[in-house]
């Protein structure tokens, strides 16, 4: 077969199409990162000034900055994330450690990466009729709650990812010491599996700082520095849609300036995620 | 594995110390339970949440909710179906441009790339994952989508024949935003999820098995289409839907671009809408109760579109591998 002429060459005719559309398709890619990262950086380094930090969001036309809409953003992820490690650590431990082969445990596991990729905009409904309409009012901690509900699937899921490493061995090693079971696990599985817990937590709240939609209908906003979660609290995210879309040039300045603030945080905490579960690669 | 949870209690030769030791045990597995089920709760709390809040608008419209495009909050007449189409159309062509780059991607990564670079790329392609939505969307209105209309969009609109099908499903007005700026979009943040996933899978394909195609002289072509492909088929249709359920339910770059007008799309051109971004856009304002409950129930059926789609992407890569 392979001896005859034509289908040599139109096998290297075929592999060279192939290999050409594999190195375009990377190169695609690398060029859509690269355009955006120009993009926010041409456009947004021009704002970002002092003033990002010390001022909070102006009327049009007037100077001002971003403290508010940070400061808010901060205290809403801190919130949901202290709740969502909590959830998340303690039901990704379960699966681990108490349901590996339950049925239960399967459906857990299975709705929870349903849950995990859920439209996030659809949690923002759901906190929205459980706790904005009854209380009758949008607030900071909605906004979290809202938050804390997307990062938990996250958790859940890398929590178990990382306790499955662990050896049997670790455990049968503590509990023949005479540690029960929950002392097994806070002090030695957890702790031998601490990098990787840290690992998903960062990238969590990477995926949390940067949503917008569950945010429009529980935080909704705020024009003014506020520190009481109980009200409607600013956030970059929602700051950034309104004055992206809004006629003013210097409202659009300062939305660019934030998104460049936004994606450089979750950037950054992506890679620190990574460099701290470098793990041997397969080659 | 279930050895370190069947282990009897500690023998009472040390009882001050695990008397509360060995009685908190039953403690913390509950608490860890709860946790477990909190999260299932709130799925299935999205689900009701969504039906009894959407139930106005199902109750007001019947069926007609379903099949008719009219959106007319004045009249409080509201059809779902010019934003579920809107999802769908925008979803599916992402993925028809996502799938084959993706998949590029991910044999460019397992079997082509230089181990220098592995590292970087692979990086880069995260990264790409890890954008915000709302930084796709700013970049998409006000950088991608005036290139698009110049470079793209007049050229294509000019060049079709008068009268023809091509014609008519390509007019819109040329600013750049409308359904297929909004698909180009949404088929960039899906591509690092698809290509994530595929190369996952290809990872776990066993060595011997490629090399002893390699060593049969197949080109990397052929080892590909023959070997790999067909080896994680399962997991990759999995991957696929993955990358549908997240085009189905992205929002604030869909909301940026896609030019918000309700109805059927008429061309790739024309401004539309997706569930999405009709939520997005409308759910802050909607004061009227009808108004409010037609986007909760929009939302529901956003939710059990993707849940199948999600699904079954779960269960096929599932099958396929751990992952």
């Amino acid at each position: 077969m392979t001896t005859v002429a034509a289908p040599r060459l139109s096998r290297r005719i075929s592999e060279g199409l192939f290999l050409t559309f594999c190195w375009v398709a990377t190169g695609i890619a690398i060029l859509a990162l690269a355009a955006i990262l120009w993009s926010l950086l041409s456009q947004g380094i021009g704002g970002l000034d002092l003033n990002i930090f010390t001022k909070s969001t102006p009327a049009p036309g007037s100077e001002g900055g971003l403290l508010n809409a940070i400061l808010g953003s901060l205290m809403m992820c801190v919130v949901a994330m202290i709740g969502a490690v909590f959830i998340g650590v303690l039901a990704g431990t379960w699966l681990s450690e108490y349901a590996r082969d339950s049925h239960y445990g399967k459906v857990v596991r299975f709705l929870n990466d349903v849950l995990l990729s859920a439209p996030s905009i659809l949690v923002g409904l759901f906190v929205y009729t459980i706790l904005v309409a009854p209380l009758k009012g949008f607030s900071g901690l909605a906004g979290s709650v809202a938050l804390a509900l997307l990062a938990a699937p996250v958790i859940t899921r890398t929590t178990e990812d990382v306790l499955r490493l662990q050896p049997i061995a670790l455990r049968e090693a503590s509990v023949a010491l005479g540690a029960p079971v929950w002392r097994t696990i806070l002090t030695v599985i957890w702790k031998a599996a601490q990098g990787g817990m840290l690992t998903g937590a960062l990238l969590a709240f990477a995926r949390i700082s940067g949503e917008t939609a569950p945010l429009l209908f529980t935080a909704l906003n705020n024009q003014f520095l506020s520190l009481d979660l109980t009200k409607p609290t600013a956030n970059l995210p929602v700051v950034i849609f309104n004055f992206a879309l809004s006629a003013y040039d210097d409202w659009r300045r300062l939305a660019w300036a934030g998104a460049l603030l936004i994606a450089a945080t979750v950037l950054t905490v992506t890679i620190v995620a990574r460099i701290i579960a470098r793990e041997p690669r397969r080659s | 594995m279930t050895a370190a949870a069947d282990v009897p209690s500690p023998t009472p030769t040390a009882p001050s110390r695990s008397a509360f030791g060995a009685a908190f045990d039953k403690g913390f597995e509950i608490l860890c339970f709860s946790a477990a089920t909190f999260l299932l709760a709130a799925l299935g709390g999205i689900v009701v949440s969504l039906a009894i809040g959407g139930w106005p608008a199902f109750q007001t419209f019947g069926l007609n909710f379903f099949v008719s495009a009219e959106w007319d909050p004045v009249q409080e007449i509201y059809g779902a179906a010019g934003a579920v189409t809107g999802t769908l159309v925008t979803a599916s062509l992402a993925l028809l441009f996502a799938l084959p780059l993706a998949f590029g991607i991910a044999i460019f990564l397992v079997e082509l790339c230089p181990p220098l670079l592995r590292r970087p790329i692979g990086t880069a392609v995260e990264l790409l994952a890890g954008i915000p939505s709302i930084v796709y969307g700013m970049w998409g209105l006000f950088v991608f989508a005036p290139w698009f209309a110049k470079h793209v969009q007049m050229p294509i609109m000019m060049s079709a024949e008068p009268g023809t099908l091509w014609e008519k499903i390509t007019t819109g007005v040329p600013n750049g935003a409308g359904i297929l700026s909004a698909s180009i979009i949404l088929a960039i943040m899906i591509l690092p999820f698809i290509a994530a996933t595929m190369r996952e899978l290809l990872l776990t394909i066993p060595a011997q098995v490629r090399e002893s195609a390699y060593g049969l002289g197949s080109t990397t072509f052929e080892v590909v289409r023959k070997v790999s492909i067909p080896y994680v088929r399962t997991g990759a249709i999995g991957a696929i839907m993955l990358g549908l359920g997240r085009a189905l339910g992205e929002t604030m770059a869909v909301t940026f671009i896609i030019g918000n007008a309700h109805g059927f799309p008429t061309s790739i051109f024309a401004s539309g809408s997706t569930i999405a971004s009709t939520i997005a856009n409308e759910f802050a304002e909607a004061t009227e109760r009808l108004h409010a409950a037609s986007l909760i129930a929009l939302g529901l059926v956003l939710f059990l579109i993707t849940f199948v789609v999600l699904a079954l992407a779960r269960l096929l890569i599932g099958r396929q591998a751990n992952l």
